[in-house]
């Protein structure tokens, strides 16, 4: 079998390098006569950032990066030809990883049915047709598979409900408004492996009982849109959609709807008011969406990872796929990685892995001079884990044991300069902003509690204003309509529960341990390092310092707008920020 | 806008929905997509083809984000205030455009040419902080880069290059 290589100058800024490289390969290969025997790819995304060029090979996989010119020749003969790893760039990827969901993402072309088919794409489907759905339910309850989307509702069961309930017409959708700001593994799959969405998605319709199914898709996410519709096309055309699909007495067909920035439409009431060309209000429940959903029919919603997950359970078995993972927890789950952290990306780990193996072990830790100060699960409906609980184990329940959730799989690494009080506000103003409006308790005490965060980040907060965010927290979480006003008060909660302190240096000292909330922060010139090189006083916007380059300089405090840029421009470090 | 010519796309649009429940939101993006926001002229004509009162339309415009009742600047800059991009400096970068722009989050520059709008996430937290100039990414954006971004898209070098 012939070698197929991926090229991708992953510099960040600079050059694009790609088709210089492209081209020295070539000619290498040209020189040994091998130019008919490797197909090279000059790709648009490898899945590693920041690297310099990097290269892959396959089918070895062997991963090579910071490739330089002189490289290539060592690779070519150690890899293309000797079929050994070129050691010198090799780097061991995903030694702590497994990848299930994200198994073709970045291997296989997204817009090819035929290299989908030839990693056994379809293969699932074709074998759940042949046997009854009850078999199919019952091999995804001993899967254990549960939701990706947050709640980890699980997915076999999901499926019966809606299969018991009485009606003639089903649905089942597909939800992929990925509106938690910090992750984007849904938006991945889509565009890099869109045809195990589909797949998934037509056994889920075979198991429940469904028709029709549908795609509910961001409409910021046009490249995923795109990639969608042209599987579903492709699918069609090869009858894997449509009536009969493989000769069986099962129909099905699959619809695009695109959302419209609107994060509660993650909710699966209000998406499927959004779906019906509504405002998208969520309902209370029940009646659950198994019984009632869209155009009151029995309707099923699982989130893009749980889908991409259930060809590999049928064509692997339920069994295969609960000996990975925790008891409770099964197979694996994506995160993304972010924040101020070195390698920042997607990571598939076995659910059980600890929190420090992906931080420090894949993530590799902090930006250089910096140390990790928490991690922030779940967006705008998690909470914080400070780096002294790193030990815990990521499964649904651990999480939720921290005061945190397991939500839609964002982990952003937060440093020893970022403010709690200030994160908090950060996604409580998030979650203010996306309000729907329709209940009070959402409506009103979002807002009431921003105001007092603002407070609290400006200096003007007092003890009192700390119990009234817990109290307004605790109200807002029993008496919410639906998940997001339910959980918009977690960062509060959580940042508060372990960072207490943080919040009474805010409130009692007028200070800002992490120098970031401007209003606390105050700017000195510390007389014995300047060397009155009069930089501050070139880069003050405002004037507020003042001086000579004889008699140094000062800053006059009731001019100064805390913008920093003094601080900055001060090259021996004479400005001290406090 | 010439009524007869609004009317005759936005039939065209709606007929290729016809039929199809819970149209309104995907007839919207088309209309969109076609005239860059949703006109007053063209909600009053969509709403007598679809039958469905004014108020109605408005009230999914307004809900949602996506849609714009008033024309947008020629260029669009998203800056992104995802979690990822707001922690490595995501704020710094808007507030450096809304001063060389003279420009508030959602407002279009006087000439017409500038439109800033703030962004929940664009879906590449790796390279935080991300900036959208129609429809390019810039990754890993520093605050004394932006006058130079900023500077290609201008109207000068805009027309320096068509020449």
């Amino acid at each position: 079998m012939g070698k197929t290589v991926f090229i991708k100058d992953t510099t960040i800024g600079g050059k694009d390098r790609t088709r210089d490289v492209y081209g020295i390969l070539l000619g290498v290969l040209r020189e040994r006569g091998l130019e008919n025997n490797v197909q090279l790819v000059r790709v648009v995304d490898i899945g590693v950032y920041g690297q310099g060029v990097v290269v892959r090979v396959l089918p070895e996989n062997f991963l090579y990066t910071h490739v330089e010119d002189a490289d290539i020749v060592g690779i070519v003969e150690q890899s293309l030809i000797g079929g050994k790893p070129f050691a010198a760039k090799l780097v061991a990827e995903g030694a702590r990883q497994l990848r299930i969901v994200l198994r073709n993402c970045g291997v296989i072309d997204p817009e090819s049915i035929e290299e989908y088919i030839a990693k056994d794409g379809y293969q699932a489907l074709a074998k759940v047709l042949s046997d009854t759905p009850e078999k199919t339910l019952q091999e995804m309850k001993t899967s254990g598979l549960r939701g990706r989307g947050g709640a980890g509702f699980p997915t076999g069961m999901k499926w019966e409900f809606t299969r018991k309930s009485p009606g003639a017409q089903k649905y089942i959708i597909c939800n992929g408004d990925e509106g938690d700001p910090g992750a984007y593994m849904d938006r991945s799959v889509l565009e890099g492996d869109p045809h195990s969405v589909i797949e998934g998605m037509i056994i889920g319709g075979y198991a429940i009982g469904a028709s029709k199914g549908y795609f509910y898709i961001r409409a910021e996410y046009p490249l995923a849109i795109e990639r969608i519709e042209k599987a579903l096309h492709q699918c069609r055309e090869a009858g894997l959609l449509g009536k009969n699909i493989f000769g069986s007495s099962f129909s099905f067909d699959v619809e695009i709807r695109l959302g419209a920035g609107a994060f509660v439409c993650g909710e699966e009431t209000a998406l499927i008011a959004s779906i019906e060309g509504k405002r998208g209000y969520p309902s209370p429940r029940p009646p659950f969406p198994s019984v009632k959903g869209l155009w009151g029919k029995p309707t099923c919603i699982n989130n893009v990872e749980t889908l991409a997950n259930i060809p590999v359970i049928l064509l692997k078995g339920g069994a295969w796929f609960a000996g990975i993972g925790t008891a409770s927890s099964k197979g694996t789950k994506v995160f993304a990685v972010t924040g101020k952290v070195k390698n920042s990306g997607l990571v598939e780990v076995p659910m059980g892995t600890a929190i420090e193996d992906i931080v420090y072990g894949i993530g590799g830790g902090a930006l250089a001079g910096k140390s990790v100060k928490a991690i922030q699960t779940g967006g705008p409906s998690g909470g914080v884990i400070p780096k002294e609980h790193f030990s815990t184990k990521v499964d649904y329940e651990s999480l939720q044991q921290m005061g945190s959730i397991m939500g839609s799989g964002g982990m952003i690494v937060m440093d020893e300069d970022d403010c709690m009080p200030d994160i908090a506000k950060f996604y409580l103003g998030f979650c203010v902003d996306e309000s729907c409006g329709k209940c009070a308790p959402c409506r009103i005490g979002g807002t009431q509690m921003l105001r007092l965060l603002t407070k609290v980040t400006e200096g003007e907060g007092t003890p009192k204003d700390l119990e009234q965010l817990e109290q307004i927290s605790h109200a807002m979480q029993k008496a919410s309509l639906c998940g997001l006003g339910q959980t918009a008060p977690n960062p509060v909660l959580s940042t508060l529960h372990y960072y207490r302190a943080e919040y009474d240096a805010h409130v009692k000292n007028k200070k800002c341990p992490a120098c970031k909330c401007a209003k606390l922060v105050r700017f000195l010139i510390m007389s014995e390092k300047c060397v009155k090189c009069g930089m501050c006083f070139k880069a003050c916007p405002v004037n507020a310092i003042s001086g000579n380059r004889e008699s140094g300089y000062l800053i006059d405090q009731t001019k100064c707008i805390r913008c920093g840029q003094c601080f900055e421009a001060c090259k021996p470090r004479a400005i001290s920020r406090s | 806008m010439n009524k007869k010519m609004v009317e005759e796309e936005i039939r065209e649009i709606a007929d290729s929905w016809k039929g199809k429940e819970g149209n309104l939101i995907m007839v919207l993006h088309e209309i969109q997509n076609r005239y860059g926001y949703v006109p007053r002229e063209v909600s009053l004509v969509l709403s007598e083809i679809l039958d469905v009162p004014l108020a109605r339309i408005y009230e999914v415009i307004t809900f949602y984000h996506f849609f714009r009742l008033t024309p947008p600047g020629k260029i669009k800059i998203s800056v992104c205030m995802g979690t990822a991009c707001y922690l490595k400096g995501g704020a710094e970068l808007l507030g450096e455009l809304e001063h060389l722009l003279c420009v508030k989050p959602g407002e279009t520059t006087k000439d017409g040419q500038f439109h800033l709008e703030v962004v929940r996430c664009l879906g590449c937290c790796g390279l935080a902080p991300v900036l959208k100039i129609k429809e390019k990414i810039y990754g890993s954006v520093k605050k004394k880069d932006i006058g130079d971004i900023i500077a290609q898209y201008s109207e000068e070098t805009e027309a320096k290059e068509a020449v």
